[in-house]
């Protein structure tokens, strides 16, 4: 008999091993769910986490995509992670994303055709801005009427795809473009345009060639994962939210306001959304579009649980998750796994990182209970 | 342009039906004590197993079939995690929509537009012609007249039955029902499974009736506003009814809105139906003392048997 006898604390060890294990158990179902759709699941998986770094010939191409695919994750990550922490849920980042893109986008083409230097640095003000009060709606809504934030976040991504859609096809569609839909073309546009770092640096090839198309939204992840720690590390509103999720009471007879909380960890993490948008729609995406968004604000939520809501621990699970993106259009291409395989891929690791948290919080006993 | 208030009703009340199964598949999980954030996720695995099996069987009967049970075994996944594996309710519910969501996609490729067969009215075609009572009433298919019974039955189990007096007992506290002897982590997996062949069932409906295709992603949403219906509904099955035809009609209406060309903008119209659920919550949940009162005390709560 398999008794489970609860942890006084969390096993530090079982937390830090069990994402791995989970990766490792992910490639052996993904295999298996491979296998049944007709494909050599070793070649796959290899395809997947192998070929895109170290193949002679892809590696090229897929190491500079790395870094521009993990940005948006991780800085969408870092965000969430503040507010699952103190157990606030915003499940809507992706709708928060959008009006972020939307906002840094309209700023930036409203001052069209100016090249002014000040352009880029106001789309992102004006990014930040849109995710927060994107982010405002849910979060004062559960400060002042007690609404459940996890429903209005996700219900308000709806609503902030049919305003993409009626930006991309009307409002903010290119007056030069024969009545396509879609926006100018932001990237090819200097002062609008979120330019790829090295660049400007004159760097090509540096770091194995990770960092050739890494444009200041890579930048701006790596600072989030800097700051996310020091704030956890050494400042007071790190502690209070850590607070919050593990004694509520406590966290209140301490003089942490929970509303103030609500605000900070929906705010911040709206802005950040809005960011990682911005940064999107002026580079990688280059115009607003009504696919402009391709769920990374969804992603984000598996990133910043396979991180264990760790800032280093996010870093690598969203450059793992965005391997399984690269790794997943090269399966496409070389063996013709169908794309949705990906996502199915990527929610089978959430489950099995969670399935195995019991391990950091339970023993497991094997052997009959003994008499007290 | 004029809004035909007949055709109006009758589109409400299919529009309804999807997400009128799934909240009361919800409801009858949350009386038991567990959030399940899933439900987007097995609505969609219903739809896409609904639709494959109405295509290659030609029976909508199986299809239906089909459908709960795509939806019941993806919510095997929450139950097993949750109630054997102590895991995190909100974090697994949201893993069951992105793997839902992978997964019916995975398995839909190649079936957008695929025919399936057209299913039959369960009454004869003669009483649609008696104006208005006609179509509102007597021309719906088996599983929209089924959806109206389940509310009946399930506001009758719950409120009368021994099941359901164990099932609120579970959701109210399980550590007092544990102590009486009863099987709370059985009672919650039953119930779990119960909540995803509805939602499983809501999801086939949608492909197979309402839509009659399998489009990627179809559910749009519409798992989350069953969430949304049953905090709507204060955990009463009857206003659950009432807060589906509420949700129904505003999609119906603002498709028609839209289809005459109003002068309100097309992305409002889109965005309604959202909107009106988040006002509805805000409504509904500003009364804290009757939100307490009327949500399982144990909701979300992981019940591990310590004695």
């Amino acid at each position: 008999m398999i008794r489970l006898e609860k942890r006084p604390t969390p096993s530090r060890a079982w937390a830090l091993s069990t994402p791995v294990i989970a990766v490792i158990l992910t490639m052996l179902a993904g295999g298996l769910m491979f296998a049944l759709l007709g494909k050599d699941p070793v070649e796959v998986i290899r395809i997947i986490f192998w070929d895109p770094l170290f193949h002679e010939r892809f590696a090229s191409f897929s190491r500079p995509q790395l870094l521009v695919k993990a940005g948006p994750l991780i800085l969408i990550a870092i965000g969430l992670s503040l507010g699952f922490r103190a157990g606030i849920w915003n499940i809507g980042a992706e709708g928060q994303y959008i009006i972020g893109a939307l906002a840094g986008a309209s700023f930036g083409l409203a001052l069209y055709p100016s090249e002014h230097p000040l352009i880029f640095p106001g789309m992102i003000v004006a990014g930040l801005l849109g995710g927060f009060l994107w982010a405002m709606i849910p979060a004062v809504l559960k400060t002042k009427a007690n609404t459940n934030e996890i429903l209005v976040s996700l219900l308000l991504v709806y609503v902030a795809e049919a305003i993409l859609a009626s930006a991309a096809t009307s409002w903010l569609r290119n007056p030069d473009g024969q009545g396509f839909p879609g926006s100018r073309n932001l990237a090819r546009h200097p002062g609008t345009d979120n330019p790829v770092v090295v660049d400007q640096l004159g760097l090509e090839g540096f770091a194995g060639g990770f960092f050739d198309l890494a444009h200041y939204g890579v930048f701006a992840a790596l600072a989030a994962v800097i700051a996310a720690y020091v704030l956890f590390q050494k400042h007071l509103f790190g502690y209070q939210i850590k607070l919050a999720g593990q004694a509520p009471r406590a966290a209140r007879f301490s003089g942490v306001s929970p509303a103030r909380m609500v605000i900070l960890c929906l705010g911040i993490s709206g802005a950040l959304a809005g960011a990682a948008g911005v940064f999107e729609v002026s580079g990688p995406a280059g115009q607003v579009t009504i696919d402009l968004n391709v769920g990374y604000g969804f992603t984000a939520i598996i990133v910043a649980f396979l991180g264990r809501l760790h800032p280093i621990g996010i870093l690598f699970a969203g450059l793992l998750m965005a391997l399984t993106y690269i790794g997943g259009e090269l399966a496409q291409l070389l063996l013709q796994v169908p794309a949705p395989a990906i996502q199915a891929f990527q929610g089978m690791l959430l489950f099995f990182l969670l399935a195995l948290d019991v391990l950091s919080n339970y023993r497991v006993r094997v052997g009959r209970e003994a008499k007290a | 342009m004029i809004i035909d208030p007949v055709t109006l009703i009758v589109a409400l009340i299919t529009i309804s039906t999807p997400v009128l199964l799934a909240a009361l598949g919800e409801l009858v999980v949350e009386k038991s004590g567990v959030l399940n954030l899933g439900v987007e996720g097995m609505m969609i695995m219903g739809a896409v197993c609904g639709f494959v099996v109405a295509h290659h069987s030609g029976s909508p009967t199986l299809a239906f079939i089909a459908g709960m049970a795509g939806g019941a075994c993806l919510s095997v996944i929450f139950a097993v995690l949750t109630q054997f594996l102590m895991s995190n309710q909100v974090a697994t519910g949201l893993a069951l929509t992105l793997f839902g969501l992978g997964l019916a996609a995975l398995l839909g490729v190649g079936y957008e537009g695929q025919p399936i067969p057209e299913v039959a009215k369960p009454l004869p075609e003669v009483l649609r012609t008696i104006p208005v009572i006609g179509p509102i009433l007597l021309g719906h298919d088996l599983v929209t007249y089924l959806a109206v019974a389940a509310v009946f039955a399930i506001a009758y189990v719950l409120k009368h039955t021994r099941i359901g007096l164990i099932i609120r007992a579970v959701g109210e506290s399980h550590d007092a029902a544990h102590a009486l002897g009863y099987k709370v982590i059985r009672i919650r997996f039953a119930a779990i499974v119960f909540g995803g062949a509805m939602a499983g069932l809501g999801g086939a409906f949608l492909s197979i009736v309402y839509v009659e295709n399998w489009v990627q992603g179809m559910t749009a949403g519409a798992g989350w506003i069953a969430l949304a219906l049953v905090v709507f509904a204060g955990w009463k099955s009857g206003r659950v009814l009432f807060g589906a035809w509420l949700f129904g009609g505003i999609a119906a209406l603002q498709l028609r809105l839209q289809a005459a060309e109003v002068s309100v903008p097309v992305a409002l119209l889109d965005a309604s139906p959202y909107i009106v659920t988040i006002i509805v919550l805000v409504i509904m949940s500003s009364d804290r003392a009757k939100t307490a009162i009327n949500a399982p005390a144990a909701l979300g709560k992981t019940f591990h048997a310590t004695g």
